[in-house]
């Protein structure tokens, strides 16, 4: 049994397994020579969410974004690959295509005309005699981001050749997002329109905000008067103990998750209205039984309870069960974030769901719902705060340490954030707090437990205050 | 007196209250059959029932929307932020006997907390005769003329 270092710490992280208690230096959220190391060793050095497949329904389909500071054309060959190019022509630098979506089987410069085919090889070329005879046309093709790959539909880019396998990296991360991509028969898709909004507020508030079930009582007031107005028994979402059903999952490498493990037998709507009608539970509890038959009890209960994935760094998915919202982030200076989400729905939902589906995720989420706008309020005002840091320096991050199984309103999800975070930023290594969960597959993920004599003694004395 | 001109001083009146936070009386003049939708910035020609939007109320969640920025429980709009409000190219013509539909743009500029952002938007209304302001709403569209809420961040007041 190897006993874990009393106190682990960096400039920026203190964690501190006696007392107990978890603190972050609120430097890092205004520092800019901090958002330039994070640009180094975080977003040029991680898996990056690009889009969705359902995105690209048809070959030749293309979007456009900004992916880790970079800008990006994301489309689909002739032969239905998956292509992801730099937005930006081989000969003069030109960002190619500046539509946010379209379709199209080139892709041309108007610059100076260069046209290339949706595999990146440059097609044509005005007066490409005057090149001569050596020129050739395939050492000039689109630039490509190192590392394309994909998972259940997810797809991610890297910015550097010398990373693991996307999967790999994701490791238990893959059984959550199996999770969300297991509840369509005919495949989860990104329906049309996005929420592009921005906070000004460091981009590490929102991996925080996205799963942080404590926050939701006082911030979201008002989305739960709402509920409660609308004849929802809100103490079958909370529970007792203010936490409900909920726990949170290191999922090792920075991703972590909240989430329930009980399905209600599909009558649960976590945080959505309930269900207006008895044809809309029927369908509903029908979906449920039908991934209990092919997945098995423990799973479908899983993918019926919700939970909310950060894939470190700036991916956040989150399902309230009626609803999944995709949301991703990049800081464009310490205090300000560029914030783009998406919703996912099942493409075989019936109408009925569907309309559900549509009327919660617009409730709670986006910048004019009736919860989101007040969380990107909070995440400013931090930052407001923040203003004070070399009076004021550290942030409190340490609920839940002392218990075995936090919950979803504790706060281990986002302490395996700042670990993963501090080992990237310091070289610093943190032990795991619980048992880092373990890809397991389609099985009822098992509760972490820490055996209370693994933990180091309290301390008689409070460690110094600082 | 012109169609047009009642609906420019109902336009004008429903300004007033918003820049007012007046919001209860605003709402009073929204029928229970009402819609208010803003599409997203990016497919503001979105239907509803299957694309994303950024506001999709019935009657009772604009209610519960109103409720919230007037009881300060909405925390982006407490303190309420300051609302100036310009209606202009205003168009009306009537639908049928009942109905009249009316076009109009309208600039938006919202201060709070030392920010200040502009939220230009088409306005679309269904419109019925009666109610204490002249005219009640039977659907409420406002397209926002941006291809992104960036740098607002949010979409917390009325439009």
């Amino acid at each position: 049994m190897s006993a874990q270092p009393a106190v682990t710490e960096s400039p920026y992280v203190i964690d501190d397994r006696v007392t107990p208690r978890f603190r972050v230096h609120r430097s890092t959220m205004v520092d800019p020579d901090i958002l330039e190391q994070e640009r180094r060793l975080i977003f040029d050095r991680s898996w990056l969410f690009v889009g969705h497949e359902s995105e690209l329904a048809a070959p030749h389909d293309f979007r456009t974004r900004n992916v880790g500071g970079r800008p990006i054309i994301f489309t689909r060959h002739t032969d239905e690959s998956i292509q992801v190019f730099v937005n930006s022509c081989p000969h003069r630098g030109m960002q190619i295509e500046t539509r946010p979506a379209g379709h199209g089987r080139f892709l041309k410069c108007f610059y100076h005309g260069w046209s290339f085919n949706t595999e990146g090889t440059l097609v044509a070329l005005p007066d490409e005699g005057s090149y001569g005879e050596n020129f050739d046309r395939h050492n000039l093709c689109l630039a490509r981001p190192p590392k394309v790959q994909s998972y259940r539909g997810f797809v991610f880019l890297a910015w550097t050749d010398d990373i693991v396998d996307l999967e790999d990296h994701l490791g238990a991360a893959c059984d959550i997002l199996d999770l969300f991509a297991d509840q369509s028969d005919t495949g989860m898709r990104i329906i049309g329109g996005t929420h592009l909004y921005a906070a000004k507020a460091n981009w590490k508030l929102l991996s925080e905000n996205s799963y942080d079930g404590y926050h939701a009582m006082t911030t979201h007031h008002r989305y739960l008067a709402m509920l409660k107005e609308s004849g929802k028994d809100l103490s079958r979402v909370f529970g007792a103990s203010g936490g409900g059903a909920s726990l949170g999952w290191d999922l090792g490498n920075g991703h972590a998750v909240i989430g329930g493990t009980d399905g209600t037998g599909g009558r649960n709507t976590g945080l959505g209205r309930d269900l207006p009608t008895q044809a809309a539970l029927d369908a509903q509890v029908a979906r449920r039984n039908h991934f209990a038959e092919r997945y098995g009890e423990a799973w479908a209960n899983r993918m019926f309870s919700g939970r909310n994935l950060v894939v470190f760094p700036n991916l956040a998915i989150v399902d309230l069960i009626m609803g999944i919202t995709i949301r991703t982030y990049y800081p464009v200076s310490p205090d300000y974030m560029e914030v783009t989400a998406w919703s996912l729905q099942p493409s075989d939902d019936v109408d009925e769901l569907r309309n559900m589906r549509q009327e919660n995720f617009l409730t709670f989420w986006g910048p004019a719902g009736l919860a989101t706008p007040d969380d990107i309020e909070a995440l400013e005002r931090c930052q407001r705060g923040f203003a004070g840091h070399q009076f004021a320096p550290w942030n409190d991050i340490s609920r839940g340490m002392v218990r075995n199984s936090p919950t979803g309103f504790d706060e281990l999800q986002m302490r395996a954030f700042w670990r993963e975070w501090d080992r990237r930023m310091t070289g610093t290594e943190h032990e795991p707090e619980v048992p880092v969960m373990q890809r397991a597959g389609r099985v009822d993920l098992p509760y972490h437990t820490r055996v209370l004599g693994d933990r180091p003694e309290h301390s008689s004395t409070p460690s110094a205050s600082r | 007196m012109s169609l047009r001109h009642d609906v420019e001083d109902f336009l004008y009146h429903d300004a007033d209250l918003l820049d007012r936070w007046e919001l209860r009386e605003w709402f009073a003049a929204f029928t229970p059959d009402c819609r208010y939708q803003i599409p997203a910035t990016d497919l503001p020609d979105g239907d509803p029932t299957t694309d994303l939007f950024l506001v999709r109320d019935d009657w009772f969640l604009l209610s519960q929307r109103v409720d919230a920025l007037m009881d300060g429980s909405a925390w982006t709009e407490s303190p309420h932020s300051t609302t100036h409000r310009i209606v202009a190219n205003v168009r009306a013509r009537e639908i049928d006997d009942v109905r009249i539909a009316v076009n109009a743009n309208v600039l938006v500029h919202r201060s709070s907390l030392n920010r200040l952002d502009a939220y230009p938007a088409h306005l679309s209304l269904t419109l019925v005769r009666g109610g204490a302001a002249g005219f009640e709403i039977t659907e409420r569209i406002a397209t926002v003329a941006l291809e992104q809420l960036r740098p607002h961040g949010r979409l917390s007041i009325l439009l």
